[in-house]
């Protein structure tokens, strides 16, 4: 930060330099340098535990391995890129964000719409949707094992409609089970993100739509959900960005070897951090951190976009 | 809605009428409307309570009950499934006999999950305050700073704070090797402590302190630690508490980060140790995911607002 009130520092004579060391001196201790200062602790943190060793990982990607460090350039991202391990986990990943995002965003606007249509009780339907985002996986795990396990309540329950028994955990339909999962413990946060941008749509568009005759149809698609767009796209981000965490649920349910097809990349980072493998640990890291910018900036562009469009 | 927008249509359809909604939709229709919607709304709270509900049920039953109802299931790997006690499942909302056992077991017989409810704790706390502290100054300089370089921070931080742990873990991992914190509870807490998470929303909030009040301050002689303290830290009084909630919960149900930064399971907090609960402890097992949702569960019984306020702010990037 202090580089930027300074001019660059090139070659000059020692009096100069003496001078601008009084400077400086000055400037830390006078009032105005206290909105740097505030931000120190927090910069100094973020380098050393984020920033730093990201790039130190960068270098690890490309070397052959930490003691030779001979330069290999993409040779481990090919390696990562063609272990099996790694594109199951990947492919899992993907499939679930496939379908789990966007269940989240339709099923929390509608959840987020139905608060908001008048009906009675609304704060404590608002706090029982909230209310699983509070409560910690690890503490509801055991009565999900109770509910999708091979013998367990749902089991039972289907084979009354004489469907047979699925075992829901270690079968292909684990996905089912971890997304349900997922929306459960996600659509409260989500609706209120909803719920939020709906009381900012304002009240005189609708009124003037009501008295000119629209429908309840036209005025969801031309006028709330033009409004909404932007707030879709961020729950649609924030979902899939959430949608890579649910390793933990999945971990909790099932333990460190779930069935294959909820074997997910965290899965596949921790089984490289036991070996301490840190050319496949980094590359990983550095590929996935590459999607994820590339999703940010999505966002970021998207938001630009629409939020000029809607303050027009 | 979507009740109400078929209704709409179907009405449509029929009378072809240009006649405004309000007449077309008899009063009579409308509360038909409203009954559906309501019952809806009922059906899907009973089940996103419900799971939460049945484990604080099934905390009030003896152990012995527990493995009548449950034993089929946790006694699976004991070969061949001999203590089998009853061939379904039941489950139960209400227990036959309220009982306190388990939690008596818990608090008196068995110190093992005291302790690692005493990890979780220790972890969470310190992280939660020093979050708090650092970030409200980090977002103060983010809201009275200004330039490119500033914004380029922020977007850093932006960048860190949703990458997701798969990333982040590798970088913690490599720091914590080097400062020989690894398999220290300091692992967790220093990372965590630095997550920019709180800096981005309360940034967000003091961005929103109207610049006039601040001039005015300074016209009366305040100087930028009066600002700080004595304007922007009273206006952020709620944004801080939300903020502490969301931090708290996130860490509370933290599983990624003792997987891999801590490799001695007596320092594991309960988050992670309560899935390794074997099959033996099933009696006791309820009682203890309840003890460990009081803590959460009293946050939000007293702090929705504030929660709510919270993730209202969190929403959009920019702000």
């Amino acid at each position: 930060m202090k580089n930027k009130i300074r001019q660059p520092e090139a070659p000059r004579p020692a009096k100069v330099r003496e001078k601008k060391k009084r400077d400086l001196k000055k400037f830390i201790k006078s009032d105005a340098a206290f909105p740097y200062l505030c931000l120190l602790p927090s910069l100094i943190g973020v380098m050393i535990f984020f920033i730093v060793p990201f790039f130190v990982i960068i270098f690890y990607s490309m070397v052959d391995n930490p003691i030779n460090k001979e330069f290999v350039f993409l040779d481990n991202y090919v390696n990562v890129i063609k272990n099996t391990a790694f594109r199951r986990a990947a492919l899992n990943t993907l499939t679930f964000s496939a379908v789990s995002v966007p269940l989240a965003v339709v099923l929390s606007m509608l959840l987020a719409m139905l608060l908001d249509s008048k009906i009675p009780f609304v704060s404590q339907f608002r706090t029982s949707f909230l209310c699983p985002m509070m409560v910690p996986v690890a503490s509801i795990v055991l009565i999900w094992q109770v509910i999708f396990h091979y013998n367990g309540a749902l089991n039972d329950f289907l084979s009354n409609f004489g469907i047979e028994k699925i075992d829901w955990l270690k079968s292909t339909k684990g996905q089912i089970v971890i997304v349900v999962l997922f929306l459960w413990k996600n659509l409260g946060y989500n609706m209120i993100l909803f719920l939020s941008a709906l009381n900012n749509i304002p009240k005189d568009i609708i009124e003037v739509a009501t008295l000119e005759g629209a429908g309840g149809f036209y005025k969801f698609f031309r006028i709330k959900l033009r409004y909404l767009s932007p707030t879709i796209l961020f729950v649609g981000i924030l979902s899939l960005i959430n949608s890579f965490k649910v390793f933990r649920e999945i971990y909790l349910l099932t333990g460190d070897y779930p069935f294959n097809s909820l074997y997910m990349l965290q899965h596949f980072m921790n089984n490289t951090f036991r070996n301490i493998d840190y050319q496949k640990l980094s590359s990983a890291a550095i590929l996935m951190s590459i999607v994820m910018v590339i999703i940010i900036g999505a966002l970021f562009i998207a938001e630009n976009k629409f939020g000029e469009d809607v303050e027009d | 809605m979507s009740e109400l927008t078929k209704e709409i249509t179907a009405a449509e359809r029929t009378e072809k009428a240009k006649q405004p909604l309000r007449v077309r939709l008899s009063k009579k229709k409308q509360k038909i409307i409203m009954w559906i919607l309501t019952l809806f709304a009922a059906a899907a709270a009973l089940i996103f309570l419900m799971p939460t509900f049945l484990t604080i049920a099934n905390s009030f039953m003896s152990s012995s009950e527990i493995s009548a109802n449950y034993g089929i299931i946790f006694s699976e790997d004991d070969d061949g499934g001999k203590e089998y006690i009853s061939e379904k499942i039941n489950l139960k909302f209400i227990p036959d006999m309220v009982s306190f056992s388990q939690y008596y077991t818990v608090l008196f017989k068995s110190p093992d999950y005291l302790l690692k409810f005493w990890n979780s704790v220790i972890l969470v706390v310190p992280i939660v305050i020093f979050q708090l502290l650092t970030a409200s100054l980090a977002a103060y300089s983010f809201a009275r700073l200004k330039g490119r370089m500033k914004e380029i921070i922020f977007f850093v931080y932006i960048v860190v704070m949703l990458m997701p742990y798969q990333v982040t873990l590798v970088p913690n991992y490599l720091i914590s090797d080097w400062l020989h914190i690894l398999n220290k509870r300091a692992a967790i807490i220093l990372p965590g402590i630095f997550t920019p998470f709180a800096v981005f929303i309360l940034s967000k909030i003091m961005r929103r302190i109207p610049v006039s009040l601040i001039e005015a301050a300074q016209l009366d002689g305040a100087g930028e630690f009066q600002i700080f303290a004595h304007i922007c830290m009273p206006l952020c009084k709620s944004a801080l508490f939300s903020v502490a909630i969301l931090v708290f919960i996130d860490y509370w149900n933290m599983v990624e980060q003792p997987l891999v930064l801590l490799s001695d399971t007596n320092l594991y907090p309960l988050s992670v140790f309560l899935s390794q609960i074997n099959s033996g402890e099933i009696g006791i097992a309820f009682a203890v995911a309840t003890i460990y949702m009081i803590p959460t569960l009293l946050m939000f019984l007293y702090g929705e607002d504030y929660l709510v306020e919270g993730i209202a702010y969190s929403g959009g990037i920019k702000g």
